[in-house]
C-alpha cells in the first residue's frame, strides 16, 4: 500500500492530519440563478447555482404544504482524471439525492407551498470530497438566493490513511486510504445531515473520526459566514462566532 | 421505497400516535425498539445460479442471484476481480412500485449494500484475476425485492451475503497457450468473514431497530451502519431529509454492534447449513 502519511506526520500535500485543504468560496458568482456560489476545497472547483422558489414542472411534483427540494449532483466529463461521460451515473444520482437529505433539514420548505427550489451542483474538478465541499457550497447558495433556512449546513470528510485518522482527505487518500467518512452538520443546531462510511474504521478510531470532522466542519462553517458577510455588508471584520 | 401511500393528513396522525406510542416503548407489533421482526434465510434455491439466497425479515421478502462470468478489469483495478450489484424493486413487490429502470431508492439500496460487502473485503477480489490486466472473474450480485415491507436495506444486504458466501464454481486456470480453462473442480469464492448490515429509523427522538413500511412512512431520519467480523464499522449511510443528533449517531453505533452479532449467528448458520447439503 502506498505511504499515505511520512515520518514527520505529514500528508503526501503536506497537511497535518487535522489541517484543511485551502479553501475559498465566493458568492453570487452567476447572475441568471436566484442564488449561486462556487467553492475551491484543494483542487476540487465546484460552481452552485440555485433557482426557485418557483413554479414546479412537471405539476404533479408539487406539495401542497411546502416546497420540493431538488438537487443534481453533477460531474464535468473533464473534471476527473479519466474522462467522465456525460449523462449521470448510479453514483452521481447516489450522490444527488443524499446531498438533498442533506440540505433539506435547514430550509423552512413550508413557507413555500406549492413551488420547487432547484439547487444544481456542477463539479468542474474533483479532488476527493467534492459532495462535502457541493453541500457547503450549495447552503451558500441556498442563503444568497435568500430562502429562510433554520441554520447553515457544512460538510466535511474524515477518514483513515496510513493508519491514521485525518481529515478532509484529497483524492489519493480516498481512493487508496482505508476509509472516507463524509458527514454534513448545522453547526448551530448540533444536528447531522449527512452521514456515510466507506471503509474500516475500528469503534475507537469511528469516534475520533467523527469528532475531527465535526472540528473541521466548525472551521469551514466561518469560511462560508465570511464569504456571505463579504457580499452583504462588505468586506468588514468578521468576529467569532 | 416506501410501500404506504402518503397523505399529508394522514401521515401526520399517524405520526402523532407513533410517536406516542414510541415514548412508551412499544411498536405497533409489539415488537421492542431493537428487535429485529424473525429473520429467514435459504441458499441454494436457484440452480443456474452461482449462489442464490431468499431472506425474510418480517414481510419482506427478498431474493439474490450470483452470476460469476469472466470479464475484463476496471483500469483502475487490473489485478482484481470484480463486484457488481444491482438491485430492483420489482413491480408484483407492492401496489406502489412502478416498473421501469431503478429510481434513486434503488440505486442507494444497491450502492449501499455494494459497500457493505466491498469495504468489509467479504470476497478477496485479488484472488479473482486470471489474466491480470486483462481477464477477471466478475462476480455479479442481482437482487430482486418480491415484497416491500420497510428495511429493504438490511433484507437485500443478508440475501447478498448469504448468496456470495454459498457461491459455487468452477476452478478457472489459464492452460500453457494462455486460454482460460475451467476444471471440474467445484469451489467456493475467496470468503473472508461476513459483514451484516443494521439498519435504524429515528421516529422522534426514540431510534428503533428494522422499521416496518409503516414505521418507515413517519420516520425522520434512517441510518444503516455495516459491521464486519471484527466488530468494526465498514460502511455508513443516513437516509431521509432528517437529521440525527451527535448522540443518535453514537447511539446507533452501540446498538448495531450488539445487533450485528445475533444476526451474523443466523447468517452463518445457514451458510453452514448449505455447506453440509
Amino acid at each position: 500500500m502506498k505511504e499515505l502519511i511520512d515520518e514527520k506526520g505529514l500528508r503526501i500535500d503536506g497537511r497535518r492530519v487535522d489541517e484543511l485543504r485551502p479553501l475559498k468560496i465566493e458568492v453570487g458568482v452567476l447572475k441568471n440563478a436566484d442564488g449561486s456560489s462556487y467553492i475551491e476545497m484543494g483542487k476540487n472547483k465546484i460552481v452552485v447555482a440555485v433557482y426557485g422558489p418557483k413554479e414546479v414542472h412537471p405539476k404533479h411534483q408539487a406539495l401542497p404544504d411546502r416546497s420540493v427540494l431538488r438537487c443534481r449532483y453533477h460531474m464535468a466529463p473533464f473534471s476527473t482524471d479519466t474522462r467522465k461521460p456525460p449523462q449521470p451515473s448510479r453514483r452521481e444520482i447516489e450522490i444527488s439525492k443524499v446531498i438533498r437529505e442533506a440540505l433539506e433539514p435547514a430550509l423552512m420548505l413550508e413557507e413555500y407551498p406549492r413551488t420547487a427550489i432547484d439547487v444544481y451542483l456542477e463539479v468542474l474538478q474533483a479532488d476527493g470530497g467534492s459532495r462535502c465541499a457541493g453541500i457547503t457550497a450549495s447552503a451558500v447558495a441556498l442563503a444568497d438566493a435568500g430562502i429562510s433556512m433554520r441554520d447553515m449546513v457544512v460538510a466535511c470528510a474524515a477518514g483513515k490513511a496510513s493508519g491514521q485518522v485525518v481529515i478532509d482527505l484529497n483524492d489519493v487518500e480516498d481512493k487508496e486510504g482505508e476509509a472516507d467518512m463524509p458527514i454534513a452538520i448545522m453547526p448551530n443546531l448540533n444536528q447531522l445531515t449527512l452521514f456515510q462510511l466507506d471503509g474500516i474504521l475500528t469503534p475507537e478510531e469511528f469516534e475520533k473520526a467523527f469528532e475531527m470532522a465535526i472540528n473541521a466542519c466548525r472551521a469551514i462553517y466561518n469560511a462560508q459566514r465570511k464569504a456571505l458577510m463579504d457580499k452583504y455588508f462588505g468586506k468588514a471584520e468578521v468576529g467569532e462566532e | 421505497m416506501s410501500a404506504v401511500k402518503k397523505s399529508i393528513v394522514v401521515e401526520q396522525l399517524r405520526k402523532v400516535q407513533m410517536i406516542e406510542l414510541l415514548s412508551k416503548e412499544k411498536r405497533l407489533d409489539n415488537r421492542g425498539l431493537t428487535d429485529f421482526r424473525p429473520i429467514t434465510m435459504e441458499t441454494g434455491i436457484i440452480e443456474k445460479a452461482n449462489g442464490s439466497a431468499r431472506v425474510q425479515v418480517g414481510n419482506t421478502q427478498v431474493i439474490a442471484g450470483v452470476k460469476i462470468e469472466i470479464g475484463d478489469p476496471f483500469p483502475d483495478t487490473p489485478d482484481k476481480g470484480l463486484l457488481v450489484v444491482n438491485t430492483e424493486v420489482l413491480p408484483l413487490a407492492s401496489a406502489y412500485a412502478e416498473p421501469g429502470p431503478p429510481d434513486e431508492d434503488a440505486i442507494e439500496l444497491a450502492r449501499v449494500v455494494d459497500r457493505g460487502v466491498r469495504e468489509s473485503h467479504m470476497i478477496d477480489l485479488s484472488k479473482l484475476a486470471l489474466i491480470p490486466g486483462k481477464k477477471v472473474l466478475a462476480v455479479f450480485v442481482d437482487v430482486n425485492v418480491l415484497n416491500t415491507d420497510g428495511n429493504l436495506l438490511d433484507a437485500t444486504s443478508y440475501a447478498t451475503v448469504a448468496s456470495i458466501a454459498t457461491s459455487k464454481m468452477p476452478r478457472f486456470y489459464v492452460d500453457e497457450n494462455g486460454q482460460i480453462k475451467q476444471s471440474d473442480e467445484i469451489i467456493s469464492l475467496p470468503i473472508d468473514g461476513i459483514p451484516v448490515s443494521v439498519t435504524m429509523a429515528r421516529i422522534g427522538d426514540t431510534l428503533i431497530v428494522d422499521p416496518t413500511s409503516e414505521e418507515e412512512a413517519v420516520m425522520d431520519a434512517r441510518i444503516t451502519l455495516v459491521l464486519d467480523e471484527d466488530g468494526n464499522l465498514c460502511a455508513g449511510q443516513k437516509g431521509q431529509p432528517g437529521t440525527l443528533t451527535f448522540d443518535q449517531v453514537k447511539l446507533a453505533t452501540n446498538i448495531a454492534k450488539v445487533k450485528a452479532k445475533e444476526i451474523r449467528e443466523i447468517i452463518k448458520g445457514e451458510i453452514m447449513k448449505d455447506a453440509r447439503s
